[in-house]
């Protein structure tokens, strides 16, 4: 069977603990919540970290909460499958829980967590291979090698961002709490995620992400659709986050779609957005704004489906998610 | 205690079920043996490629490392038909396909060893990959240098009757092409093995194979030991499907390396090293001419077929005639012509793979013939039942049909699925479509020419009334272990739980040549009969003896020996057993089958021929969204005449699996390469279906009693997945009038389908130009073969 590289592995019993041994270390150490996407990514080699830093013991990183301002704080060591089903995610941000019902397998969203959804490596089915794999193809640029297979011009890596929470954080107004040693700092969802399949994440190596932080609904309504072979465990090859406000005379007052798995991060879809505001939301609008939202999804051929199949299908979902918000 | 009670047809658990409820089966990777050691294989990173050198220095000078192995010490040829030995346990001139095992390391841990496999250098001499059909019939480059026919493993012409003729008399004459997309087997258990050599130079070898036997012969062969000083042990095996039916490099890696090292050794592949080993189903391009008359009957057909072969011959020889052999035995056809071609190409060698040969024939026939039925105004179930073959016929290519339940699977399933409420009646978007098809009972031929039989059972009682029961065949998860067990259990009206089985150790049982072509119920079922009637007819005479009546109004049933006009007079079975070894010494028998003979006289007549046929009939009802072209399957019904069902459960499992792998193949499963790589070589970006992609599944045991099956068993294990995918492609027709005459159906082609049925277009498959050979020619009847 495919073997782990060898490791040092820390189990820290406290957050001020861990991101000492993350500072130590730097980008020599990886934090392992759920591991998994981490240990199969180290067993194809991908990741050979000197160093694993596991967050299961931190109590800071469990339990979601709720704010006297009516935010909602979710620790990021919470398990998909207790995000899925807690009421307030539910009830209040339903795009959020049916992304994580959406991920994977029971087996997976018991074990892994929100923090390692939205920190989950970019995809390329040029790279999630074993070493001799890649090794036979020549290796790519975002590991080993010096050449994108997916688009040979490029001087940057294309790989797909694949979290299904991504872009329904981004679409809610999320903002991350990453912890250091020594400091923190708040990054809104939108800024968190790179437009580069390499250096993906607006965050250093010693950084340990341990809130999401969503603020109040306001009436919004949201929701998430996926694109995917398979219903029973398969990464998105698309998804759309759509969050609108119709008021009671029929008259849109906010709006937000973004989509994921389109690019190397999530692709916010603002000028589509924007021509919903103001505006009653009728059918043909819809389409007018689904295509245009469409135009941001640039898909590679680096994933499953046909790439021109999933461009299109853009389009059909963004149209999908804007008429069951509005009905 | 009745005389006519009977375990036949009672759904009986799996003498195996519990251990594997509890995970206490032992597969082969389950084995330890003390001072094992591990291997690993080094495999080739081009596609087509000369090894100029191979040099294991510095990996053997990595501690821990016992052993490393290259070419020169596995150089010897083998390949599982006698007349295609072009493998080898590791590469020799060349690399074929990326994957191909190049040299192997032995050491004390599996990181030790993946560390060393870095260590081994290889220089290569990259030649042009050909990865194509097309590519291997225009390539100047050859992927095996010394074949007579370039590219081409192996060419194929029959004509049968005077297809001229036959479409001179056609009413309608109709010409399609089709595209089967290549597909693996995905067991759940990845192929492993534990190899162990004795000082007295006797190796021992563990592995998960379909079939033995032939294993032993090639390792054998290939290490050059006697097979007398060879035994091969397969454990219980999780899943083969025919990917585990040829003898594999692990194997003679793990053999040799064990033999060097004087350590055991164990070698388990990756996911992805499966991937490589394949034997899966041949991506095969299809084009196909058939005369009909307006009734529907068919005057004529000319069947062509491209076999996408990959790196070696494997099973390709009989590969491709399956292509061509069962088209007749469904349908009748007076004038028939195949030519088929199998390519090599730069990819894991195709082989056997559930319906070896016969599912994409029979996706361009059934779909072929719904198109036929619509352009005739026919109902295509009625147009079916009109020229079904029936039963005890020979074909106009010399197959010989037994008994034939196939109309009565139409019927069942046409009036179970409401057919006639619901063809062309569905709302849009909805659709049904049929289709049916027909598969062997073992092969009448075995794989190297003997005339020897091709299963035997050899059955010991001893005193306390338990019978241990020996045979070479090998359960792969269909329950064969079950079958074995009952069957002996039934004539010796005793409990399956009595039965202590030993089996596929071909030091200890008679050979049984293996899970392959759905032999192993037909062919062990009746040998264990015959040893089992031996036996029982001993302690009929013991018995006959002390009860004071005639034997034949003996019975054995419910453990015990009585009369069946008096069973107050009975012996317990364990008595009657001892007063048997009493008289006649310790008691055991043999039985043995061999299928009697059955080819036509004509040259590539060898593959087809069978003791008894299945079928099925399937109708598939789908819902297509037209505006994402997402086809979901709603219901499946599906009829198959097993002959009979030995175990209804046991059949029931083998149908609905049989039809999981079917939506897998229909809807996703692709192996399929870029950059000369298998693209996907993982079990979650190789799409194929859980249990949550599968629709409801309603099943029919049809039962025809072939009285050359044992209680008139058929096959189950393979033949009900052939009308899936058809069927499913003719229900996209019903729901949205478009046809996909390529595997699998997915969305972007349904898409494009629609776009182009807009503009009067359809979805085409091109098929290449070819000079088959001169064909082979022959009629019924004809006792020689002309040339
Ligand atoms: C078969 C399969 C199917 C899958 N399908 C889906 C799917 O449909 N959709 C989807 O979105 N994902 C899918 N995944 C990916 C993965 O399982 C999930 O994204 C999961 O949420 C990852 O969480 P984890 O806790 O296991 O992360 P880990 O594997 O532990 O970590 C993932 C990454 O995040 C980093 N990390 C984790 N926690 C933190 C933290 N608190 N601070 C900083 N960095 C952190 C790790 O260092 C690592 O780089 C699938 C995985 C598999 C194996
Ligand atoms: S997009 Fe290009 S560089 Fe990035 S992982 Fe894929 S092949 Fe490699």
């Amino acid at each position: 069977m495919m073997r782990l590289p060898p490791f040092r592995y820390f189990a820290p019993a406290t957050l001020p603990e861990a991101v000492k041994v993350l500072a130590d270390y730097g980008p020599a150490a990886m934090v392992l919540a759920g591991g998994t996407d981490l240990l199969p990514n180290m067993k194809r080699r991908q990741f050979t970290p000197q160093a694993l830093v596991s967050v299961q013991q931190l109590k800071e990183l469990r339990g979601i909460r709720e704010t006297e301002n009516g935010s909602v704080i979710i620790s990021a060591g919470i398990t998909l499958h207790e995000l899925a089903a807690h009421p307030l995610i539910v009830s209040r941000y339903p795009a959020l829980a049916q992304a994580a019902a959406l991920i994977s397998t029971p087996q997976i969203r018991n074990t892994g967590t929100l923090g390692g959804n939205v920190c989950l490596d970019t995809r390329c089915n040029y790279y999630n291979q074993s070493y001799s794999w890649r090794k036979a193809l020549g290796f790519c640029l975002k590991k080993d090698g010096d050449i994108c297979w997916v688009a040979p011009g490029s001087a940057k890596c294309l790989a797909i961002s694949s979290s299904d929470t991504a872009p329904v954080l981004v679409s809610l107004g999320a903002t991350f709490l990453l912890v250091r040693q020594g400091s923190e700092r708040l990054v809104p969802a939108v800024d968190f995620f790179r437009d580069d399949g390499i250096n993906y994440l607006n965050k250093d190596p010693e950084e340990l992400l341990t809130e999401v932080h969503l603020p109040p609904p306001q009436g919004t309504r949201s929701t998430y659709l996926k694109l995917r072979r398979r219903g029973s465990f398969d990464f998105p090859v698309l998804g759309v986050a759509a969050v609108l406000r119709i008021e009671p005379d029929g008259v849109c007052t906010a709006a937000k779609i973004v989509l994921g798995a389109a690019a190397c991060k999530p692709r916010v879809a603002d000028n589509a957005a924007d021509m919903l505001i103001g505006q009653k939301v009728t059918q043909a609008l819809i389409t007018l704004v689904a295509q245009e939202a469409a135009k941001l999804a640039k898909p590679l051929d680096n994933t499953d489906f046909a790439y021109g199949y999933r461009k299109r299908m853009a389009e059909v979902f963004v149209r999908q998610a804007l008429t069951k918000l509005a009905e | 205690m009745n005389h006519n009670d009977t375990l036949i047809g009672k759904p009986l658990p799996k003498v195996d079920g519990l251990a594997k409820c509890f995970g206490t089966t032992k597969f082969a990777d389950d084995l330890f043996l003390p001072r094992m050691v591990y291997g690993k294989i080094l495999r080739a990173i081009h596609p087509h490629a000369r090894i100029l050198r191979v040099d294991t220095g510095k990996a053997l000078a990595r501690p821990g490392v016992l052993a490393a192995i290259t070419r020169s010490d596995l150089s010897i040829k083998y390949g599982i038909m006698p007349t295609s030995q072009d493998e080898t346990a590791l590469a020799v001139d060349k690399v074929r396909h990326v994957g191909e095992a190049v040299a192997a390391v032995a050491a004390l841990d599996e990181e030790t060893a993946e560390a060393a496999l870095e260590d081994i250098e290889v220089d290569y001499e990259v030649l042009p990959p050909i990865m194509s059909i097309e590519e291997a019939l225009t390539a100047q480059v050859r992927i095996h240098e010394e074949s007579k026919w370039g590219n081409a493993q192996k060419e194929v012409a029959l004509e049968f009757g005077d297809p001229t003729a036959g479409f001179a008399q056609a009413d309608y004459v109709r010409e399609d092409s089709f595209f089967y997309e290549g597909s693996t087997h995905l067991p759940m258990e990845q192929h492993a093995v534990v190899a162990d050599f004795s000082p007295d130079g006797k190796l021992t070898i563990w592995s998960s194979t379909q079939t033995p036997h032939y294993v032993h012969r090639a390792l054998a062969k290939v290490l050059e030991i006697p097979m007398s000083h060879v035994r091969v042990i397969a454990p219980p095996v999780g899943g083969g499907f025919g990917g585990k039916s040829d003898p594999f490099p692990h194997e003679f890696c793990a053999a040799k390396l064990a033999m060097l090292t004087g350590r055991p050794v164990k070698i388990t592949l990756t996911r992805e090293e499966v991937f490589y080993c394949h034997r899966g189903r041949h991506p095969v391009k299809m084009w196909v001419k058939t005369g009909f008359r307006k009734d529907g009957a068919i005057t004529a057909m000319h069947f062509r077929s491209f076999l996408d072969g990959g790196a070696y011959s494997s099973y390709g020889l009989a590969s491709t005639y399956y292509t061509g052999a069962l088209q007749t035995t469904t349908y009748q056809i007076p004038h028939y012509k195949f030519e088929g071609v199998r390519l090599f190409t730069n990819k894991p060698p195709c082989g056997p793979k559930r319906g070896h040969g016969t599912p994409q024939p029979r996706y361009a026939l059934e779909v072929q013939l719904d198109k036929a039925a619509e352009a005739l105004g026919l109902d295509p179930i009625e147009m079916r039942l009109g020229m079904l073959t029936p039963a005890n016929s020979e074909t106009i290519n010399g197959l010989k049909v037994t008994t034939s339940g196939l109309r009565e699977c139409i019927e069942k399933v046409r009036d179970r699925s409401g057919w006639s409420e619901k063809f062309h009646q569905l709302p849009p978007g909805r659709g049904i479509g049929f289709a049916l098809s027909c598969y062997i009972t073992g092969a009448g031929l075995p794989i190297y020419w003997n005339d020897m039989p091709h299963s035997s059972v050899q059955l010991k009682l001893d005193r306390s009334g338990g019978v241990a029961v020996f045979c070479g065949a090998i359960d792969i998860g269909q329950g064969s272990d079950s079958v074995l067990a009952t069957v002996v259990a039934e004539e010796l009206g005793i409990d399956p739980a009595d039965i202590r089985l030993v089996t596929a150790d071909t030091d200890l049982t008679p050979v049984d040549l293996g899970s392959y072509s759905s032999r192993v119920t037909l062919m062990m079922g009746n040998a264990a009969i015959e040893a089992a009637q031996k036996v029982r007819s001993l302690l009929f005479t013991v018995a006959a003896e002390r009860l004071g009546c005639p034997e034949q109004d003996l019975s054995a049933r419910g453990r015990k020996i009585f009369s069946r006009t008096d069973p107050e007079r009975a012996l317990s079975f364990a008595e009657a057993v001892q007063l048997a070894e009493t008289h006649f010494g310790m008691l055991g028998a043999v039985g043995s089958y061999k299928p009697p003979k059955l080819a036509a006289p004509y040259k590539g007549s060898g593959v087809g021929p069978s003791p008894a046929y299945s079928f099925s009939a399937c109708i598939a009802e789908v819902e297509c969204d037209p505006t994402t072209g997402l086809v979901n399957p709603v219901k499946i019904w599906i009829a198959h005449d097993c002959g009979r069902a030995i175990n209804p459960l046991l059949a029931l499992g083998q149908v609905e699996g049989s039809v999981y792998m079917a939506l897998g193949e229909v809807f996703m499963e692709e192996q399929v390469f870029r950059r000369g790589l298998h693209k996907i070589p993982s079990l979650l970006e190789y799409k194929s279906p859980t249990t949550l992609e599968v629709p409801e599944i309603e099943t029919i045991l049809v039962e025809s009693l072939d009285s050359r099956g044992p209680y008139g068993a058929k096959e189950a294990g393979q033949g009900p997945l052939l009308p899936v995918p058809p069927a499913i492609a003719n229900a996209v027709y019903d729901a949205l009038g478009v046809r996909i005459d390529e595997i699998p159906i997915t969305p972007d082609k349904v898409l494009k389908a629609l776009v182009l049925k807009e503009r009067g277009d359809s979805l085409r498959v091109s098929v290449p130009q070819f000079a088959f050979p001169a064909p082979i020619r022959w009629q019924p009847g004809e006792k020689e073969k002309r040339p």
